[in-house]
């Protein structure tokens, strides 16, 4: 909303390295160390937080770790780590992308026309026009937000409306309402069900992806930059950073991802039609913040937001093995959103508190 | 090294110059007048070019739609002014359409239900004005936490269940219009709630102090404002008339759903920011708001009565939300190429203590003069 530059302890919050004041080149100082190990505490809160949940769901019903029921949970997961990630990115630049979800159903259509009507379509093209329809309409979201300097939210709550909207349009226009499994064919059917190793194939894309986003985001210059932008719009262009670019990259990876992820649910739902992904926004930016991504940018890491997209897929597994109404599921990821803003709130108030003693002794 | 900040930001002083005092000319140029004079040429084009869209039935239908998004969008624009948002309100008139329906089905009066479900509301405001003022948390990520939490707990409450038994005196009364003139009966509150809202905004030293605070919360606070209880009041108001909302739609539809009014918040918003209110606060009116929200409702209606399929009346409302806060960008850009303008990233943390609350790099908030409440 309001883009304030925020207050001296936003800057100091848990970044992946710190803020563009620190570049990366810089050695890192007591205080980088500070907040690298404030990251990994974060994170392994995340991830404890998750085992505890499986072990009390084992416990309650010890079929929940069974093989079958991990892969599914792991493929579930893996979509919506996949958008969480491509969410990160923009999220660190002080942006948002709430056209996710549309951008999802509107490849996943996309996909699922091409191989309805062009049955002999290699799979990696289908998978490749995909994300470029995904990376079309974070192309689109970056235009508008970097050039005419429009704030992220207000275009990307328009385009997800409109990117909905033409979704359904197609979906209604064509004819084709919805596609089922049995018009797809089976080369790219089998991807649901494809594993290696034992490991669902979807699943390794997810992996691959936020590894891929992880490094790019920790070790080359324009993803530091992305978070010198997050921190501090005005001294990352002060400092020469190309920041309508670099923004309008981080849309385009955002919406090629949401392509690639709708690639990926129409692999493993098989029956498409205009309301895949409807409502994702939420659970989407949910997985980010909970993964320790900060709203108003500047930190956090895709890891985070994977660890979070998993904990938010584990905990609607887990509600009806806990004998819990499904029902509970969208509460409980409303009071985790507010527990983990708390929790990142006081943690980053702790460590600015810490720095500025440490400036105080002179170091 | 790095993370410190010192507590004063270059960024806070740059919010104190702004352009010199409004001109009558600008004031013409202001959102509120452009959206106000879209709004009548599009009702009199469609008028004359959209059969039945004059109609008394046609305006009765219209109105129905729009009351609840005008309604809420009234404590909403405050919310927003002030540099805030509040993204629970269709969560909260889920919960509360959901609690009064099962209030009811307990076998509770509606004269002691509705209370409940305001006082509800309520509660719920409150908890968004906690987590924002008190522990000084971003409103946007504290309101999608309670956007989702709200609407959880309305599942929780009703499940997919639906009660529908409302007395036949209550429902017909939500639709009811006056004489033959098509106009629902609620229009009437719902009008005196908008001059209520219109007043305090535009014509008391509150309303004064919400713009002050979207434009610098640091200046608000020096001048004496109590930044943090108005905001907190702000949003208990939120939540009461979202709650209202809630009681009315239940009515209207006859029909308490968990679901009811599910993405109802990005109408309201749409509306808002059609209106010409600021999303980073501190400058827009009352006016533009109410024209917003009768221009996206009466595009929507004359769509419909053209035939034209729902799928284009959401690229229609998505379109006109990116064209609203594009035009006058590209208009700033046409008046000034010369200044080179920073991009505007759209959130910040509302963070009390924060130095700086109105950073430099919105163009939106600089080239506009006339923050102080243009009428």
């Amino acid at each position: 909303m309001s883009e304030r530059a925020g207050s001296p302890v936003d800057t100091a919050r848990p970044t992946a390295t710190p803020t563009p004041a620190a570049p990366p080149t810089e050695r890192p100082g007591r205080g980088a160390a500070l907040v690298h190990r404030l990251v990994v505490v974060r994170e392994l809160g995340i991830l404890a937080a998750l085992l505890l949940l499986v072990v009390v769901t084992v416990v309650a019903n010890p079929r929940f770790l069974s093989g079958q029921n991990v892969r599914d949970l792991l493929i579930s997961a893996s979509i919506l780590t996949v958008l969480a990630a491509g969410q990160t990115v923009v999220v660190v630049t002080r942006n948002v992308d709430l056209s996710v979800g549309s951008t999802l159903g509107l490849s996943a259509y996309a996909t699922g026309t091409l191989l309805v009507t062009a049955p002999g379509t290699p799979v990696p093209v289908a998978v490749l026009a995909g994300v470029v329809v995904g990376a079309l309409c974070g192309l689109l979201n970056g235009v508008i937000v970097a050039v005419a300097k429009v704030p992220s939210l207000v275009v990307t709550l328009g385009t997800l409306y409109a990117f909905r909207g033409i979704d359904s349009l197609w979906a209604s226009q064509s004819g084709r309402l919805q596609i089922n499994a049995a018009d797809l064919p089976d080369g790219f059917k089998a991807i649901a069900g494809a594993r290696v190793l034992g490991i669902p194939v979807l699943f390794l894309v997810a992996v691959v992806v936020v590894v891929a986003v992880g490094f790019v985001l920790r070790s080359y210059r324009s993803g530091r930059e992305l978070y010198g932008i997050g921190s501090d719009p005005d001294a990352a262009r002060l400092s020469g950073i190309p920041v309508g670019r670099r923004v309008l990259a981080a849309f385009v990876v955002s919406g090629a991802l949401a392509g690639l992820a709708g690639v990926m649910y129409a692999a493993r739902f098989q029956t498409l039609d205009a309301t895949a992904g409807t409502g994702q926004e939420l659970f989407v930016v949910a997985a980010a913040v909970v993964g320790g991504v900060a709203i108003f940018g500047g930190s956090g890491s895709v890891y985070g937001a994977a660890l979070g997209a998993l904990l938010l897929t584990t905990i609607g597994a887990a509600l009806p093995q806990l004998g819990l109404d499904p029902f509970w599921r969208e509460a409980a990821v409303g009071a985790l959103i507010l527990a983990a803003i708390v929790l990142d709130r006081s943690l980053s108030l702790r460590l600015a508190r810490r720095l500025r003693g440490r400036n105080l002794r002179g170091s | 090294m790095a993370v410190d900040t010192p507590p004063a930001t270059p960024a806070g002083q740059a919010g104190a110059q702004r352009p010199p005092a409004a001109s009558r000319l600008r004031l013409l140029g202001s959102g509120d007048a452009v959206i106000t004079f879209v709004l009548v040429l599009f009702l009199l084009v469609a008028a004359l070019s959209v059969e039945g869209f004059a109609s008394a039935r046609n305006t009765g239908f219209l109105l129905l739609d729009v009351v609840v998004i005008v309604l809420i969008a009234l404590p909403l624009t405050l919310v927003i002014v002030t540099g805030e948002i509040d993204l629970s309100v269709a969560s909260t008139v889920g919960l509360s359409s959901a609690v009064m329906g099962q209030l009811w089905f307990a076998g509770l009066p509606l004269e002691t239900v509705i209370p409940l479900c305001l006082l509800l509301g309520a509660v719920l405001g409150a908890v968004n004005g906690f987590f924002v003022t008190r522990l000084g948390l971003p409103s946007l990520a504290v309101t999608i936490g309670t956007l989702a939490l709200y609407r959880g707990l309305a599942f929780v409450v009703l499940g997919d269940r639906a009660v529908a038994d409302f007395p036949r005196s209550w429902t017909t009364w939500a639709i009811s219009t006056i004489g033959g003139t098509g106009i629902p009966v609620v229009v009437v509150p719902l009008l005196v709630l908008v001059l209520v809202t219109a007043v305090v905004l535009h014509a008391t030293p509150v309303g004064r102090s919400l713009y002050a605070m979207g434009n610098s919360e640091d200046a608000a606070r020096f001048s004496g404002i109590d930044v943090g209880r108005t905001k907190f009041w702000l949003f208990v108001v939120t939540g009461v008339v979202s709650a209202l909302g809630g009681v009315y739609w239940t009515l209207r539809y006859g029909s308490a759903r968990a679901d009811n009014a599910q993405g109802l918040e990005l109408q309201v918003i749409a509306a808002i920011l059609l209106g010409g209110v600021s999303i980073f606060g501190g400058r827009g009116g009352l006016l533009g708001v109410l024209a917003g929200a009768l221009l996206l409702g009466s595009v929507r209606n004359a769509l419909q009565l053209e035939n034209v399929p729902a799928d284009v009346l959401n690229i229609v409302t998505g379109g006109l939300l990116v064209v609203a806060v594009v035009a006058p960008q590209v208009a700033g850009w046409v008046r000034s190429r010369t200044r080179p303008r920073p991009a505007g990233p759209p959130n910040a943390p509302p963070a009390r203590p924060a130095p700086d609350t109105r950073p430099s790099t919105d163009p939106a908030v600089q080239v506009p003069a006339d923050q102080r409440g243009n009428r």
